[in-house]
């Protein structure tokens, strides 16, 4: 069998795993025993992924695998992997497994929790290893319901409200997302035998004004999922009500499918649309980056920073994507990357302390660093890779994106680079400002002085995150090459004249 | 050819030691981890000063001239084919030089700090951090590559705000260590963005392309130009301004009297003798460009040292924090050496400015350290930093007396002290090329003597005070690395500069230009006498000065209101007027339209839920309703 299937199969099995299991305790270490085997296999692909390149193997996506599935409509189960699909699956498999560990003290429901957390994996994994469009689109979908319940029952604050948002928004980019893969599907060939294959689209040259028609709904699709300005919104209510390893999941690698389809659908099969509108997307990317990151200097809520950062961040992914020079595209899968993994590391460090003091308000809290050291020089690292400090991924990410977006010669995007690299400053301050709030100074009450610092689980969940983005960031050429090697068919396309 | 491979244990072993205490300090007793970073610190500066000795009188001048050896090169990133970050070590004479000024003041600080820190919590915290410091300085002066630098010119400025910082529970430390870090954070936006034109036209990060003096590279970019500037000068500019953000020269220098927040050994080492004048530094290692393709940005540079060597000398002279002033005293002399080197030419004698730079940044890296832990070595036994609380400490605490006295003398330009020598060459470096900035550096000299003499003599002599515990000599672990950087600041002026570091490698010939140095002591005695009149037993004559001075004293005393302007334009304007809005904007506009797009949904379809209502009756009527008005409508059209 397919390696990849695995990454369906794992999580199945998981789930009855979990539905079998009698006792509370059981149901948690089936949860971890299933995501650590799946993060296993990660690594296992991982190896298997450069042995296949260093044998000398070229092709567009390996392992590839193609079973038809619905006939009539010509719908396949068809899979297979490059450099990118791969590094994505490893973060995946981090988030996940840190997600897990990060509830492992939920009571309420526990069973369900776990085997919904599980599910949206699913569908996560299902997606990165997707070639057919409509499996892509259903592993899409398998991964967002699963979020609705996840907020809307075990969530807090104003919960069916933001699940409710979140789930509409999302399923609003789907809708039309849904009509950009038609109208890919109607146009895939000449002769009447349309397909839901990537790779067999991308042979075709859709005439250029349906070209500009499909790719607005397209690439707002995955935006939505990306936090494309001004279809952000769902963002910072969604993460705020989210219990902590949805949010982690969510923020960390759910958001990561946007972009991850901005290029592999939108840009790749639509090159010459993307070229044509590119400047609108730029526009809008640009305001993403900045005006994220002002809107969370004002906030106090933790979460809510958190997310309008992830509003900045992202943007960069989707704005690096849009600069369409390899260096560039480059950078921003590194910024996926490593947002996922920082992101996820502040969320779960957010459930932690937001477990201990029961308040996320910044100006509520302060001087943490004296009674739960752990956790707060875990928050300080965490900050420092969000600001972009070299030795973490942050940097690495935002200098590749960055020096990729200059070697465009024109005003436009110089002006839209300079503007999107002052947002270096901008972050420094809502992060140090947080940093300096929350575990600086004189401790505000009494009673957080008997706060209990992490717990092994804790420590795992956020040890392995702070090794994942440490390493990222200190070694991050083979990582870059990697997925430079992959992109190369992506910007051969986005470069050709037709 | 020596070898110099082993060269790269330099920065790695105090990476090394910061990961070692900071993964296991905690579990270990303090002084265990202070030796230990100490004994990382005191090989690595055998090895810097072996290093030093095999550079400077083994491989020598093999043509005419020391020339640039890159000892270690690894690619760390790949942007593009020709653009690629790599991770190395580069030995020329500035990188070497700067090797033993970082390895001798940290091995000295390291030292200090033992007694100096003995007892506080976090001991083993700050020796981590210590270390992470010296490595990210040592990084930063090795590059090979502009970009290189780059990464451990963050890496220090995060290492400066950790040890800002250091004391997290004290609010005024920690909005110092933020101002610190954001201040030069936003310079760094400036010099990343001239590092991005530079490397963009140019193809390269290296500096042995950049330096090697072949125009070829630059073509391009001197023929760009943007807004009737061509973009090699914009582009060194903003490599200048991350230059002034580090270096906290004029408008960036708010951050560094702030900065004395941290431990009085930080300010020494971080904030007086190695991380400020990374600025100084950089323009250094980039001056073949500024001079051969930039000359306009150069003269900025210049004009920018000289301003704020004397706009920093006048506030030092109204202030009354110890450490202020010697923070001051720091912007003033990093002025001096920005100064020498925006006056500087290129090649044999005219390069005289380039040489001072070094020459100046060489010895004031040894008095400034021992200024600094003179002062906390007062501050360690009066406990305040305030000089109107301190005075007639000569009696108590005997080697620190006269191991400033040495400090102060080097500093004020007195022979044979360290400062005398490397001043005069600056100041003969402004006379060849710029007269008003020569008069101002000459003015300043006699301010420097001034507020110097001030600080010493009041907190040295003038009047008897009642301290609370009787002041007492620190410990030997504390006056020794005193007794050593006096040493130092005595015996660093007869380092034959001109012989080793010059602009174009090559040693030319130096004599001593009576003409000028004989007017420069001539002022700084001046500006010594005057303070002695005033400080050196009690009197009201300060007082009523300052008081006939008016608004000029109040505002030099408020630091020209720098802060204010500073904390109006991030509060009011960046807060209030930008995020404030911006947060607004997002809730009530754009995420109220998606909000009423719900709502006019939601209402809709009430709305039509009415139709449903079950009621048969309702259903009868709108049926027969219906399907009157379908009668009437046909009858209609059929007419």
């Amino acid at each position: 069998m397919n390696i990849l299937s695995l990454f369906v199969l794992i999580p199945v099995l998981t789930i009855i795993g979990i539905i079998l299991s009698r006792s509370h305790n059981m149901v948690r270490w089936v949860a971890l025993a299933g995501m650590f085997a799946q993060l296993v296999t990660a690594v296992v692909l991982l190896f298997a992924y450069f042995a296949v390149r260093n044998a000398g193997n070229t092709d567009a996506m390996v392992f590839y695998q193609d079973v038809e599935w619905f006939k009539t409509l010509n719908i396949h189960y068809c899979i297979g992997v490059d450099g990118i699909s791969v590094a994505m699956i490893m973060l995946t498999g981090i988030v996940v497994i840190t997600g897990i560990l990060a509830s492992w003290e939920v009571t309420y429901l526990q069973k369900e929790f776990f085997i919904s957390l599980i599910l949206l994996a699913t569908g996560v994994f299902g997606f990165f290893i997707s070639i057919d469009l409509f499996t892509m689109f259903l592993f899409y979908e398998v991964a967002v319901i699963p979020m609705y319940l996840l907020i809307g029952i075990w969530g807090t604050g104003p919960k069916e409200y933001s699940a409710m948002k979140l789930t509409l928004m999302l399923m609003g980019g789907s809708a039309l997302l849904m009509v950009g893969l038609l109208g890919l599907y109607f146009n895939s060939s000449l002769d009447g035998h349309y397909t839901f294959n990537l790779l067999e689209i991308a042979k075709v040259h859709i005439p250029t004004n349906l070209q500009m028609f499909f790719f607005p709904f397209l690439f707002l699709g995955f935006g939505v999922l990306g936090a494309l300005f001004p279809f952000h919104t769902w963002s910072p209510d969604g993460h705020a009500s989210a219990p902590t390893a949805v949010s982690m999941l969510h923020a960390g690698v759910l958001m990561k499918l946007g972009g991850y389809g901005c290029f592999r659908v939108a840009m790749y099969l639509l090159p010459e649309a993307a070229h044509e509108l590119g400047w609108i997307f730029i526009i809008l990317t640009t305001i993403s980056v900045v005006y994220g990151a002002f809107g969370a200097i004002w906030q106090k809520d933790l979460k809510y920073i958190n997310a309008y950062s992830s509003v900045s961040h992202c943007g960069l992914v989707i704005w690096g994507l849009l600069m369409m020079n390899k260096t560039a595209m480059d950078g921003a899968i590194l910024q996926m990357i490593s947002h996922g993994l920082m992101t996820a590391l502040f969320f779960a460090l957010i459930g932690m302390i937001y477990g201990r003091t029961h308040t996320r308000m910044v100006d509520k809290m302060g001087g943490l660093m004296k009674v739960i050291p752990f956790l707060s020089v875990v928050y300080v690292i965490a900050g420092l890779a969000s600001l972009g400090l070299p030795g973490l991924s942050g940097f690495v990410a935002e200098m590749t994106v960055f020096v990729g977006a200059f070697q465009n010669p024109d005003l436009f995007h110089r002006v839209a680079t300079i503007i999107v690299v002052s947002s270096i400053v901008v972050t420094a301050v809502y992060i140090l400002r947080v940093v300096g709030m929350l575990l600086f100074g004189p401790i505000k009450n009494d009673e957080y002085l008997s706060l209990k610092d992490a717990k092994w689980f804790e420590k795992l969940s956020v040890g392995t995150l702070v090794v994942a983005v440490a390493g990222v960031g200190i070694a991050p050429l083979w990582l870059s090459n990697t997925i430079m090697d992959s992109l190369t068919p992506i910007v051969e396309r986005l470069s050709q004249v037709w | 050819m020596t070898n110099y491979a082993y060269t790269i244990w330099i920065p790695l072993i105090p990476v090394f030691m910061f990961l070692f205490l900071g993964l296991f300090g905690m579990k270990m007793k303090g002084s265990l981890a202070g030796i230990l970073g100490t004994l990382g610190l005191l090989t690595i500066t055998v090895l810097s000063y072996f290093t030093a000795y095999l550079y400077f009188f083994k491989t020598g001048e093999p043509e005419g001239g020391f020339q640039a050896i890159t000892a270690f090169n690894t690619e760390w990133l790949a942007f593009t084919d020709t653009l690629r970050i790599h991770l190395g070590v580069l030995l020329d004479p500035i990188s070497v030089m700067m090797l033993v000024v970082i390895t001798t003041v940290s091995l000295m600080v390291h030292i200090y700090s033992i007694g100096y820190m003995k007892g506080e919590q976090g001991f083993q915290r700050f020796f981590a951090f210590l270390s992470l410091f010296t490595f990210s300085m040592l990084g930063l002066v090795v590059a090979t590559n502009i970009f290189q630098m780059y990464i451990f010119w963050e890496l220090v400025g995060v290492s400066s705000f950790l040890l800002i910082g250091f004391y997290y529970q004290k609010p005024s430390a920690v909005s110092a260590s933020k101002k610190a870090f954001i201040v030069t954070r936003f310079a760094d936006f400036g010099f990343l963005v001239g590092i991005l034109i530079v490397s963009y036209f140019t193809g390269t990060f290296d500096f042995d392309k950049l330096t090697s003096g072949d125009g070829n590279i630059f073509q391009s970019i001197s023929a760009a130009s943007f807004m009737g500037v061509s973009a090699i000068t914009w582009a060194l500019l903003l490599i200048f301004m991350g230059g002034a953000g580090k270096s906290a020269l004029f408008p960036f220098h708010i951050w560094l009297p702030d900065a004395m927040e941290g431990p009085t050994p930080v300010s020494a080492l971080i904030h007086a003798a190695t991380m400020v004048v990374a600025g100084v530094y950089l323009v250094a290692r980039m001056f073949v460009v500024f001079h051969f393709q930039a000359p306009g940005a150069l003269e900025v540079v210049g004009y920018v040292g000289a301003f704020t060597s004397l706009f920093a000398a006048v506030i030092a002279c109204t202030q009354f924090d110890i450490k202020r002033i010697l923070a001051f005293s720091t912007l003033s002399q990093i002025g001096y050496m920005i100064l020498a080197l925006g006056v500087s030419e290129y090649g044999d004698e005219a390069g005289v400015g380039y040489m001072a730079a070094m020459f100046h940044l060489f010895t004031h890296a040894m008095f400034k350290a021992l200024l600094f832990l003179g002062a906390g070595s007062i501050i360690h036994a009066v406990h305040n930093n305030d000089l109107r609380n301190m005075g007639n400490l000569r009696k108590y605490m005997p080697i620190t007396f006269i191991t400033f006295a040495i400090a102060w003398l080097a500093i004020c330009g007195i022979p044979p002290f360290a400062g005398f020598w490397s001043k005069d060459e600056i100041l003969v470096a402004a006379f060849e090329k710029n007269k008003l900035i020569f008069f101002s550096s000459v003015f300043v000299a006699g301010l420097t003597a001034f507020y110097m003499s001030r600080l010493f003599f009041s907190v040295f002599f003038g009047k008897k005070q009642h301290y609370h515990h009787e002041p007492h000599e620190s410990p030997l672990v504390m006056t020794f690395p005193l007794m050593f950087l006096a040493l130092a600041s005595i015996v660093a002026g007869f380092v034959p500069f001109h012989d080793l570091i010059t602009s174009d490698g090559k040693s030319f010939e130096t004599h001593l230009n009576y003409s000028i140095a004989i007017p420069s002591v001539a002022i700084a005695l001046i500006g010594m006498f005057i303070a002695f009149l005033l400080y050196y037993k009690e009197s009201k004559v300060p007082d009523k000065i300052s008081k006939s001075l008016g608004i000029f004293y109040t505002a030099t005393l408020n630091k020209f209101y720098f802060d204010e302007i500073y904390l109006f334009v991030t509060k009011k304007i960046l807060f209030n007027l930008v995020s404030q809005p911006v947060a607004w904007f997002d809730r009530h506009v754009i995420d109220g339209f998606m909000n009423s797009i719900a709502w006019a949904i939601q209402k809709t379809s009430f709305k039509m839920r009415d139709l449903q209502s079950g009621q048969v009756q309702q259903y009868a009527f709108v049926f027969v309703s219906g399907a009157i008005i379908l009668v009437l409508c046909f009858a209609y059209w059929l007419n």
